[in-house]
């Protein structure tokens, strides 16, 4: 291959998918590094902090797209503290200066500011795609500046994203000249939307595909849109309040029936049961349901959507649906791929909604499943291994027991089994978050059969340091390990200092974990960040000096080029 | 007084500790934090399960694992922010609003409102109708068991614009979907189906 003239070697590399792909090519000589680095167009980065912005930006000058991630996982439940880092400024200063060609930006929780939306909206005349999830920091005058300047916009697409809203305008500001929109997507601001501005971007934009409205979208509106958009694929509805009585329900649902190509429905923040129907036109298309936003559709009302979307290849729901809703699903929806069933009561004790029985019909009825987000009351050893049996192409398996620690409530187990058998059975798992009470056992078996984990996330689970042995040591293609309130110590921490380099990031919070620990970690590996996150209280006025003994309420350990960061606050020490 | 055996005994069973009571758990150092001793307290009441705080009076001869107490953990269920504060404030929202329903009854001269949220269920609900309507009837209102003896029936009418009688779905169900009441005449009720 080393013969071949480099634009013959350029070209093959363009057949490699995946990152990592490249990233081993690159490793293999200087000329393939080289031949590499001047051709690749898109670039991720795990952890912000694992490289300087400024390196990659020289290394790859011809970046297109770029996708970082800043806080870890966690910091979505709260146990990050509010300005722990993670901003996305150093990154579009640096690619602003270093790579003007830039199309597509995606970053996942990071701080996002104003300031750096309109950089970025001014600094790339080719700007085409920008993503933002669960980022926080910015208002609607950002995006506004966004609409303003990127000329040639395909993708705005905001999920899930704390929003400060500062007025509808910025919808308004998109030129008339603008006519690129493929996929708009603002379901998560929350503040009043021009209607006319967003119908006539509507219009003038043919190529529009996705279209996911906030909740401040009337059904009036939506039907305008519809009317004007048959061609949408995926649709969120905004509020969806009508009164059935009225015209706007049939002058919806006729809008529904024109838009043949629809395959993915959201949103219903607001609808109630008896609106539903106006959406039955079109459930035989859906591939993509998501009614995890829309609390006032009990079960009977969402077994009769179900009943009609033979289709579906993902289903996100409240946990309403019950069981016996569930076992509709089982029966209807064989295509089935991706479930979520997230709570609608969240902290235990209310209606009883969703338990093992539900999961095990699901398991049964669908043999395609193999991504699972499951929030229960309970859950059985037998359940899982039912499950486990049904469904071994599970790639993604996050269940949550309500009640932490609780065990099998048949037999008082802990679920050290039933977890045992999914990992046994489940070769292709990836990704796994426990739950239930759990002993060091179940991390014997991870250990043991879950090879191709990439993602372990552990909460109230374990008896001892040996557990968290096990999964070091057995699991060879780990990248994020995530624990919390678990008995893991220093002696665990420290076991296999070397395995933190080939990971992307450990996190540990109320374990038993101590500074001394942390200490000795980061002096063996210099090639690691340990962070140590202390919250302070005001109203302490003396400060003792911690002592190495003392138990580490919050550690971030995790490999980096790039050395401590210079951005940390106050309550983060670097060690 | 005279410290006993007996009390230390007990003395060391209200003791608060991280861990569930019964269980001999090693003292574990306090937390490292510029807050000191303080905040481990303080750290062990908020956010360690069970709530140790709450097992002053624990038994510890029982030494199985108790029920969990409906402490909220920091950080759980493990539900993005986004997700549980789109709820909280949809939940205020309806809070907020309170729910007053006008109440018409057949044949009084003027209506009344109620505020559904202050009754516990459909008994106090029938009571107070029962009382704010007395005035205008003869006998006593009673919706709830269709009996016989009643001259009037309690209706409502739901979100879909329907006449539904009072008391066939559950208590929370039917204050979120009721817009208002008529105390209907029996005789005039008897046609209606008991429920859809």
């Amino acid at each position: 291959m080393t013969y071949f003239p480099e634009e013959v070697v350029e070209h093959i590399f363009d057949f490699l998918a995946t990152h990592r792909d490249r990233n081993t090519v690159s490793t293999v000589c200087k000329t393939w590094y080289r031949v590499e680095r001047l051709s690749r167009r898109s670039v991720f980065v795990g952890n912000c902090y694992a490289v300087h912005p400024e390196r990659v930006v020289a290394r790859f000058p011809g970046l297109r797209s770029l996708t970082v991630k800043g806080k870890p996982h966690f910091a979505d439940f709260n146990l990050i503290p509010h300005d722990w880092g993670g901003f996305s400024l150093p990154w579009i200063e640096t690619a602003a200066r270093g790579c003007p060609g830039l199309e597509e930006l995606r970053l996942k929780r990071m701080v996002v500011s104003d300031e750096s939306l309109e950089l970025l909206a001014r600094s790339f005349p080719n700007f085409k795609v920008l993503v933002l999830i669960s980022c926080e920091g910015f208002s609607t005058d950002g995006l506004a500046a966004i609409a303003t300047y990127c000329r040639v916009l395909r993708e705005l697409d905001l999920q899930e994203n704390e929003v400060e809203d500062r007025g509808p305008q910025w919808l308004s500001c998109f030129p008339d000249s603008c006519t690129s929109l493929v996929s708009l997507n603002f379901a998560c601001l929350k503040g009043e939307v021009n209607a006319g501005s967003l119908e006539r971007l509507v219009a003038r934009c043919p190529n529009l595909r996705t279209l996911r409205l906030s909740r401040a979208v009337s059904i009036d509106t939506l039907s305008k849109i519809l009317a004007r958009a048959p061609h949408l694929v995926d649709l969120g509805t905004g509020s969806f309040t009508i009164d059935h009585r009225a015209e706007a329900y049939h002058k919806v649902m006729n809008n529904f029936i024109k838009c043949k190509s629809l395959r993915s429905l959201s949103g219903f923040w607001d609808a109630a049961p008896r609106c539903l129907p106006a959406v039955y036109p079109i459930c035989g298309n859906l591939t993509g349901l998501n009614l995890s936003y829309a609390p006032a559709i009990q079960c009977a009302d969402l077994i009769k959507l179900i009943h009609r979307c033979s289709k579906l290849q993902r289903l996100w729901i409240l946990d309403c649906i019950g069981d016996k809703g569930l076992a509709v699903v089982a029966n209807t929806c064989k295509e089935l791929q991706e479930l979520r069933v997230f709570p609608s009561d969240f902290y235990g004790g209310g209606i009883a909604a969703v338990t093992e029985e539900g999961l095990v019909a699901v398991s049964s009825g669908c043999p395609k499943l193999s991504s699972l987000l499951y929030f229960c009351n309970q859950m059985t050893n037998a359940a899982l291994i039912t499950v486990a049996k049904n469904c071994p192409h599970f790639t993604r398996f996050r269940l949550c027991i309500l009640d932490p620690k609780k065990p099998d409530p048949v037999t008082n187990q802990p679920l050290d089994e039933g977890f045992g058998a999914i990992v046994q059975s489940c070769k292709d798992l990836r990704r796994l978050s426990l739950s239930g009470l759990l002993t060091d056992r179940v991390f014997l078996y991870i250990g043991m059969y879950a090879e191709r984990l990439e993602m372990l996330s552990i909460a109230f689970a374990g008896d001892s340091d040996k557990g968290m042995v096990y999964v070091l040591n057995g699991c060879k293609n780990l990248r994020k390990l995530e624990i919390r309130d678990s008995p893991f110590g220093d002696a665990a921490l420290l076991e296999d200092v070397g395995k933190y380099e080939t990971m992307r990031s450990l996190w540990m919070s109320s374990c038993d974990v101590t500074l001394g620990g942390c200490k000795t970690l980061a002096a063996k590996m210099p090639g690691l960040n340990v962070e140590v996150i202390n919250e302070r209280d005001e109203s302490d006025e003396m400060e003792e000096s911690p002592s190495d003994l003392g138990r580490v309420e919050k550690m971030y350990v995790y490999r980096t080029v790039a050395g401590p960061r210079n951005d940390a606050p106050d309550f983060v020490w670097t060690l | 007084m005279e410290v006993s055996v007996s009390d230390f005994d007990n003395l060391k069973a209200t003791e608060l500790r991280l861990g569930l009571p019964g269980i001999d758990a090693p003292e574990k150092p306090a937390p490292v934090s510029p807050r000191g001793s303080k905040r481990a307290l303080l750290k062990a009441n908020e956010e360690c399960w069970p709530g140790t705080s709450k097992s002053l009076e624990a038994d510890t001869s029982n030494q199985e694992a108790q029920p969990m107490a409906k402490a909220q953990v920091i950080g759980w269920p493990p539900i993005r922010s986004y997700r549980k504060n789109s709820f909280k404030a949809r939940k205020a929202e309806v809070e907020a609003a309170g729910l007053f329903v006008k109440v018409s009854m057949d044949g009084a001269p003027y209506l009344r409102k109620i505020d559904l949220k202050v009754y516990k269920g459909y008994k106090e609900l029938r009571e107070a109708l029962d009382n704010m309507f007395r005035c205008f009837s003869t006998g006593e209102l009673s919706g709830m068991e269709g009996c016989n003896g009643s001259e009037y029936a309690i209706t409502y009418e739901d979100k879909d614009g329907d006449w539904m009688l009072v008391g066939d779905v559950p208590w929370e169900m039917f204050i979120s979907s009721c817009k208002r009441l008529r105390i209907m005449r029996r005789s005039e009720a008897t046609g209606m189906p008991s429920s859809p």
